[in-house]
């Protein structure tokens, strides 16, 4: 159980959050100008890297706020928690 | 029977007598003692027996590490647990046992036992509560930190309470009462006792069992969130293997010097000592102080070996350098293994040290102090070091004091240091067999497994254990992995320390099921929500079904009807006459600000943006993939005013979806979400006559078509209630919901009954709402999608928008999901009428196949119906659409049913019937 420290309350347990993916993930400005190779891409592959790793959470059984934090997937450590 | 009471001494209390049965025989103990020392005090040496070999099995240990006397206990408060050690089960009046092979029977009556749990934050948690452990949480608490200090014995002081060492100059307990008193003193200490740390986590989270001596509650989980860790868990002796070394009457050498000082227990009369260290020796003059007459010592480290045993049912005799000495106690000290379980589970490394020929932690890998005979320091004067410098510091790194260790008492007598260690692992057989050799007595693993396993080239401890089960048993190879390790290697002729230990992995100890539930059982396992109408449900005899959370009316059967009888009775009065459903459980979302139209034009595949205030419309929401993830009515209440309507089980991640667009994509937006589903309770009135119910309800309301219209809502009082009324229906007839204030639901209901009683209004449940929305094709989010399903799939291309962007319109144009060939919905009529397909049910062309057959869909809902006068159902077909009329078969094992594929709109395809 992780201990995860939402920008607006805290330090809480992880039970309280969920995760959101990867973060930075930018949809194609005009979705329709790229081919269906490209927006497969957008929609299913997301990086995965062994190391510090952006990404999404939102505080869900707190203040229901969605944040940025850069965690190391091999240690589990929060470098760094975003509003 | 050769073990008996010393007549003074031990930590025990003469005066409170105990009385206890073990296989059915009455004995008595004393308050102080476990079931394991009551036993050997007894005389009572066969405990178990192998698991496989059926050998009997006596007491090895006196602690966690027990790998033979597993027992099952019926607790005096009526309740029994299985697979306990017996070494760890402290006595009890009235207490009922009886050994167990390595294997326990659940008990199949449902527990009465309570259990709870806790969580508790603190600076500094110390595991251990010996010397070190003390020494740790003394020097942690001196400096204001918030300490908790758990320790799986009755009583702090760990392997001191077996001994008897002298610290400043008094014995050791009296120094532990001291510390204990200052810690139970201190507010911001807390001290568990009888509380086993199961497993270490991320970030410093550890799993405590506690079993409390407390009236009502068995047994506490605490989740325990420290900032700093000091693991003093001390070390347990390994056995040495050596030909026939599982009888009872061979034990650790320090459980027998344990059961001597502490319980007062002769373990035996004529013992031989057999060690490969200096605390065997310390333990062979604890056994003569005690009038135990210690025939032979043998000391690996002079040469000399114990080869094997004889005996019967019980020890007989250690085979001395070839020569035979009787004794009916072999105490054996192979070295120690420092208790690095949960120091491993934290992911921390390990490292081989020659000196103790152990493995020993080497880098933390969280915020963990290790103190101690943990950390491989055995003398009890380190013990006291270690643990003090260990306490400070981690009150330091959690901003307590200034790291600086307080001094430490003195210890004059110290019987634990171990002096050099002798590697010896194994001794060997003199006959050239080795399977008695016993290096796993809990799997009855020897070193003949251990040799099949080398010898079919397996290297790896991890696939050694697996193969030879060594360490797999309840035990988790406490007294067996260091032992299995090094003889491996030497099979494979690699340096000790070469072969490591397998993976450490939580619980430390077996946990009871009943304590990981805590009180999160039965009705407290998962919030049960009802809605305000749920007791007139009650009363009327409702059957109900889970919908997520939520209780829903199922179908309400009179008298003796069966559950399809009432729901065709149900479905025939919504179609004829008029009835009535609470709908109040379906996800209702206020949503709030002048870009609300804009937010739900993104939102949903259709347009919103131009809805007039008093119109509703149903709509339709998408992933980015495109595939359908909600759908609902939504109505626009005031110009910057909407309500959102979600399916029952999907109101949550829907507010949550709405919520992520908004705070990360759309920041921009002036919207705003709330949740109002408990704040309105929702009754629908459905069937031709509803109209003359809600005329009689709501006066002042003008109920005719032209006036109110389908797809629109007006405010009204309904029974005397501020309500908002929509029409809007889910079966295709005419049908108002009317929304209050949750607080008078039950109330309006009733009102709505007694308006349309002399109608006949008939309330109905899911089962009947199910087949209506059925007959008219309708699907059910969840039911006929599951994540992989177009609106276009679903026939719906008439409410995806082709002139605005929303969520998924994308993904719309992907060659995938523009294939003909994708699942399509279509209604399904048996052959035969009275044919019910079941639900799930796989779909094919040709029922002749071979199998395995060509899937070509499944069957999603399937009922009868009262207004079709037949079966009917609804699939996903490949390409159905274009398949109409073509027969399908669902081929279920001892039968097929034949259906033709049809128009998923089976009734009123013109929708004449939502006028009234």
């Amino acid at each position: 159980m992780l201990l995860i420290t939402c920008p607006w309350c805290g330090p809480r347990a992880e039970i309280e959050f969920k995760y959101g993916g990867q973060a930075g993930v930018s949809c194609p400005s005009e979705p329709d100008a790229v081919d269906d190779a490209e927006w497969g891409r957008f929609l299913f592959f997301r990086d995965n890297p062994k190391g510090p790793f952006d990404e999404r959470w939102v505080h869900s059984a707190g203040c229901r706020r969605w944040f940025t934090a850069v965690r190391d997937t091999v240690t589990h450590e929060f470098l760094q928690e975003e509003r | 029977m050769s073990g008996s009471r010393l007549p003074a001494g031990g930590r025990i209390d003469r005066d409170r007598p105990l009385a206890f049965t073990f296989d059915g025989v009455p004995y008595a103990g004393y308050d102080g003692d476990t079931l394991a020392s009551a036993l050997l005090a007894n005389g009572v040496d066969v405990v178990a027996r192998g698991i496989y070999t059926g050998r009997p099995r006596g007491i090895m240990s006196a602690g966690s590490e027990e790998a033979n006397a597993f027992v099952h206990v019926q607790w005096p408060r009526g309740w029994s647990e299985p697979m306990l050690r017996a070494t760890q089960v402290d006595l009890e009046d009235a207490l009922a046992a009886r050994g167990e092979p390595g294997r326990g029977r659940l008990v199949d009556e449902p527990s009465r036992a309570r259990f709870e749990k806790r969580y508790a934050h603190c600076d500094v948690l110390v595991v251990g509560g010996g010397p070190a452990g003390l020494a740790a949480a003394l020097a942690a608490a001196r400096s204001d930190a918030r300490v908790i200090l758990v320790d799986e014995q009755r009583e702090p002081g760990g392997a001191l309470l077996g001994a008897r060492e002298l610290i400043d100059d008094v014995p050791a307990i009296e120094w532990i009462d001291e510390v204990t008193r200052e810690l139970r003193a201190a507010r911001q200490v807390r001290l568990l006792t009888r509380a086993t740390a199961l497993a270490y986590h991320d970030h410093q989270y550890v799993l405590v069992a506690e079993r409390p001596r407390e009236p009502l509650v068995e047994g506490r989980l605490w989740h325990i969130r420290a900032r700093q860790v000091v693991l003093a868990t001390g070390a347990h002796e390994r056995p040495i293997v050596f030909a026939d070394n599982d009888r009872p009457g061979i034990m650790l050498a320090s459980a027998a010097r344990t059961y001597v000082n502490r319980y007062a227990v002769c373990p035996g009369r004529r013992a031989v000592v057999f060690t490969t260290n200096d605390s065997g020796l310390s333990a062979a003059r604890d056994l003569a102080d005690a009038g135990i007459e210690v025939v032979a010592l043998v000391d690996a480290r002079d040469g000399s070996t114990v080869t094997g045993t004889v005996g019967g049912e019980c020890l007989e005799g250690a085979l001395v350098d070839g020569q035979t000495v009787a004794c009916d106690l072999l105490a054996v000290s192979g070295g120690w293994n420092p208790c690095v379980h949960l120091f491993s589970q934290s992911r921390g490394t390990l490292r081989y040290d020659n000196d103790l020929a152990a493995y020993v932690p080497d880098r933390p890998f969280q915020a963990t102090y290790v103190a101690g005979a943990a950390a491989g320091s055995m003398g009890l004067a380190e013990c006291l070091q270690d643990g003090a410098r260990a306490g400070s510091r981690a009150a330091a790194a959690a901003g307590f004091g200034d790291g600086t260790a307080p001094p430490v008492p003195a210890v004059a007598v110290d019987g634990h240091r171990t002096g050099r260690v002798h590697p010896l692992w194994v001794v060997p057989s003199t006959t050239g067999s080795w399977d008695t050799h016993f290096v796993d007595l809990a799997r009855d693993a020897t070193v003949e497994d251990l040799r099949r396993a080398t010898g079919a080239g397996l290297q790896s401890i991890e696939h050694i254990k697996r193969f030879t089960t060594i360490g797999t048993a309840s035990d988790q190879g406490k007294t067996s992995w260091m032992n299995a390790s090094a003889i491996a290697g030497a099979l494979m002729g690699v340096a000790d320390g070469a072969t490591g230990l397998p993976t450490f992995r939580p619980p430390y100890s077996p946990a009871n099921f009943a304590l990981l539930a805590g009180r999160d059982r039965g009705d407290l396992h998962d919030p049960i929500r009802t809605t305000s109408i749920h007791p007139w449900h009650v009363a009327a005899g409702a059957v109900f079904e889970n919908v997520g959370q939520w209780k829903r009316p199922r179908y309400y059967p009179r008298d003796n009807e069966s559950m399809d009888q009432t729901v065709l009775r149900e479905c025939a009065a919504a179609r004829t006459g008029v009835a009535v459903m609470d709908a109040s459980t379906l996800g209702k979302i206020d949503l709030q600000g002048p870009d609300t139209g804009e937010f739900l034009n993104r939102i949903y595949t259709n347009a919103f943006a131009k809805l007039p205030v008093g119109s509703c419309r149903y709509g339709v929401m998408c992933r980015l993939d495109g595939m359908v993830f909600d759908d609902g009515v939504t109505s626009r209440l005031e110009q910057d005013r909407f309500l959102m309507t979600t399916t029952t089980g999907n109101a949550a991640p829907v507010m949550e979806w709405l919520e992520e667009w908004l705070q990360t994509e759309w920041p921009d937006l002036r919207v705003r979400a709330t949740s109002v589903t408990e704040q309105w309770s929702t009754i629908a009135v459905v069937g031709p006559q509803s109209r003359e119910v809600l005329r009689a309800l709501a006066p002042s309301l003008d109920v005719d078509a032209a006036a109110f219209p389908f797809m629109t809502w007006r405010s009204a009082d309904v029974a005397g209630v501020r309500a908002r009324v929509f029409r809007i229906s889910f079966s295709g007839e005419l049908a108002y919901e009317i929304n209050v204030p949750t607080w008078y639901g039950q109330s309006v209901w009733e009102a709505v009954m007694a308006a349309g009683a002399s109608l006949g209004i008939t309330p109905y449940g899911t089962e009947a709402l199910h087949v209506l929305r059925a007959e008219k094709g309708y699907p059910i989010i969840g039911q006929e999608t599951d994540g992989s399903v177009t609106p276009q799939d679903l026939g719906m291309e008439w409410i995806v928008s082709k002139t605005k962007w929303f969520i998924g319109a994308r993904s719309h144009r992907r060659a995938d999901t523009r294939r003909d060939d994708r699942r399509q919905l279509v209604g399904l009529l048996p052959l035969d009428p009275d044919d019910l397909l079941p639900e799930g049910a796989q779909l094919v062309l040709d029922a002749n196949q071979p199998v395995p057959m060509r899937m070509v869909g499944h069957v999603t809902s399937s009922y009868r119906s009262a207004a079709l006068g037949r079966t009917f159902a609804l699939a996903l077909v490949n390409g159905g659409r274009a398949l109409i009329d073509t027969v399908v078969y669902a081929p279920l094992g001892d039968r097929t049913i034949a259906a033709t594929i049809a128009n998923p709109v089976l009734y009123d395809p013109e929708n004449r019937r939502r006028d009234g």
